[in-house]
């Protein structure tokens, strides 16, 4: 092990459980006095109140606690944090101060419109955002989630077909590579998912695709397409695979997990596509992972939009935002209100800050990082498929596995070691040993750097101390964690030890 | 190097089949337990459903990934391996024995006749 990377130890002392830090009748706070007649709760749950083990802690060990936890998370704001298909970049704290607004904070979805104009402006002013960068014609804010956004435009195109009498329509194409929830999203829908496989380039296979659009396409109601897909790849006959889908009737919808490889650089909408999803939680750096809620933003093209969920938010002739619920043929509404109102202001906060005559760097610097990270680990973790990648590059461990027996999860252990968070493994599944590193557009040189160098360490580590690698992570609170024992004996609730 | 035992037939989903005159035994192969990890659960038909050939029925799920099990004859389900169900572990420890998945009363015996050999199998595996 080189200097920089010297002196991998145990860090941090495994911390006790808030729970076995109680200590009987010990308080934290002191509450008002009670106006009410006063209830023994004792008495009243009986022995559900003695199983409960509620801690009893003061309020600083209670601080102390939870101080020391967020002490050893690690998240954006502490690493690196490379998990490809999840866009983990960095929210900026400018977001948060403006969605902390009162004005913003303080506003009650049930109030009367008239009386908050201003939050009206906010959500057309993000759709008209969203349109411009898509290439659609309309945007719905409602979808609270990447998949609720895939299943808000399945029951679009569901719509579609119904209104034009086509409702027989029952099979929706997916590829071999998609994200789960696409499939999961088209059963809900109630249609019959077909795989579409891949070429040997990591395309979408067209002469399959027209091979079943032959058989079956007056059954088929749509294509779902991850563009680029989830092999990172920019899929390069995009409006031959759109025009052939339009050319049996069907529509065509792009899962949007990957628009950060395109913001301000290409439009969907542009490419063929018929609707979209995007996530304000991902791409335009609304709080993700933990940090949530989502928000998963649709567009559509016209054909769609006396379908989508009411009420729209729109401009009357005088440009004022308004609501519109007089929407005959909507699907109606697919979440309360308007979605989750305060990411749609911090969405807002964020496109206003690059403004038009930056935005592309967004997808370009994504683009660059991880065609730089792919270039870099080229000798030691080939790319699965050998051409230039789009924002997030797919490595395979393959060869790790057949000479040493280390695999990409072994790899991706010991990188914890190193410091870093690993990427995502085994995804797409399509890619043995698959390792899937995006970078995004907000780390340096230097951080990419010292990934890369701590990724070629290990890979030699795998050949001459394979288990160096099935050992770790040696440096944590929790070395290796039985995966296969958790999902077979769950157990998450703390009981005292007798 | 994945087990391959000669006498069985295989597909290219990665499912096996052992034949005892009319009755076929069906498992997944010592290379998808592999390629899936632990197994940690196995969802089966009951007894007495009619499967196609190419018919999904049922899925292995691992710590991994979650994969569709295809059927590779048609005919009717006589039984549905309860051990691999119970101790999921089998699928992986011994995926052409204890771990098989489902007896199958073949509807069709010439689709046998489809299936690809230990030796044509290998050819498709890295």
């Amino acid at each position: 092990m080189n200097q920089e990377f010297a002196g991998i130890k145990k860090r941090v002392p495994s911390p006790k459980l808030v729970f076995e830090k109680s200590s009987p009748g010990r308080v934290g706070c002191n509450l008002p006095s009670i106006t009410t007649p006063e209830v023994d709760l004792n008495q009243e749950l009986g022995e559900t109140r003695s199983e409960l083990h509620l801690p009893e802690l003061s309020e600083l060990e209670v601080v102390r606690h939870f101080t020391n936890l967020s002490h050893i998370n690690y998240g954006i704001e502490t690493g690196f944090y490379p998990l490809g298909s999840c866009t983990m970049k960095y929210n900026p704290k400018i977001n948060e101060r403006v969605a902390g607004l009162s004005g913003f904070t303080q506003l009650h979805p049930m109030q009367p419109v008239s009386t908050y104009p201003g939050a009206i402006e906010v959500m057309v002013q993000v759709q008209e955002f969203l349109a411009e960068l898509t290439g659609f014609d309309a945007i719905s804010l409602q979808p609270v989630a990447g998949a609720h956004g895939e299943m808000t435009c399945l029951m679009l195109m569901k719509a579609y077909h119904a209104a034009k009498g086509q409702g027989s329509r029952r099979i929706i194409l997916v590829p071999d590579s998609a994200h789960g929830t696409n499939p999961a999203s088209a059963a809900r829908c109630g249609y019959e998912v077909k795989a579409v496989p891949t070429d040997a380039n990591g395309n979408s296979d067209v002469a399959a695709l027209k091979g079943i659009l032959d058989g079956l396409g007056s059954e088929i109601a749509g294509l779902m397409l991850t563009n680029p897909s989830t092999l990172g790849l920019f899929e390069t006959q995009i409006e031959e695979i759109c025009q052939l889908i339009h050319n049996i009737g069907g529509l065509v919808f792009c899962d949007g997990a990957n628009m950060n490889a395109m913001v301000g650089t290409t439009r969907p909408g542009d490419h063929g596509f018929d609707c979209m999803h995007l996530n304000l939680h991902k791409t335009f750096s609304t709080p993700h992972g933990g940090g949530g809620p989502g928000c998963g933003a649709i567009g559509v093209k016209q054909e769609l939009v006396p379908f989508l969920p009411s009420p729209i938010v729109c401009r009357n002739s005088n440009g004022m935002a308004q609501l519109d619920f007089e929407r005959p043929e909507s699907i109606g509404r697919v979440s309360p209100y308007f979605g989750q109102f305060l990411m749609e202001v911090r969405a807002l906060a964020y496109l206003l800050s690059y403004g038009k005559e930056h935005i592309h760097l967004i997808s370009e610097c994504a683009v660059l990082n991880a065609n730089y990270v792919q270039e870099k680990l080229k000798k030691v973790l080939p790319p699965a498929f050998d051409r230039p990648c789009t924002h997030e590059c797919v490595l395979t461990a393959e060869k790790y596995k057949k000479e040493f027996g280390v695999r990409a999860l072994d790899i991706s252990k010991r990188l914890i070691d190193y410091g870093f968070h690993p990427p995502t493994n085994y995804f797409p599944l399509i890619v043995p040993e698959a390792m899937m590193i995006e970078p995004t557009e907000t780390e340096c040189k230097e951080t990419l750097d010292k990934f890369c160098e701590a990724l070629i360490l290990i890979c030699e580590e795998a050949s001459v101390q394979p288990d160096l690698l099935h050992q770790a992570p040696t440096s944590q609170i929790v070395g290796r964690l039985d995966e296969t024992l958790a999902v077979k004996q769950l157990n998450v609730r703390w009981k005292p030890s007798t | 190097m994945s087990q391959l035992p000669s006498e069985l037939k295989y597909t290219e989903s990665h499912e096996w089949v052992r034949l005892e005159g009319e009755i076929a035994f069906v498992g997944i192969t010592d290379f998808a337990q592999s390629e899936l990890g632990d197994i940690v659960y196995v969802s089966l038909p009951e007894p007495g459903r009619i499967l196609r050939k190419g018919d999904s029925f049922g899925a292995v799920e691992s710590v991994k990934t979650a994969s569709d099990l295809y059927s590779p004859i048609s005919g009717e389900v006589l039984e549905a391996n309860e051990l691999a169900t119970n101790q999921t572990e089998l699928v992986n420890t011994d995926p052409y024995g204890k771990g098989y998945l489902l007896k199958v009363k073949l509807s069709d015996p010439s689709e046998v006749g489809s299936l690809i050999s230990a030796e044509q199998y290998a050819k498709l595996l890295p």
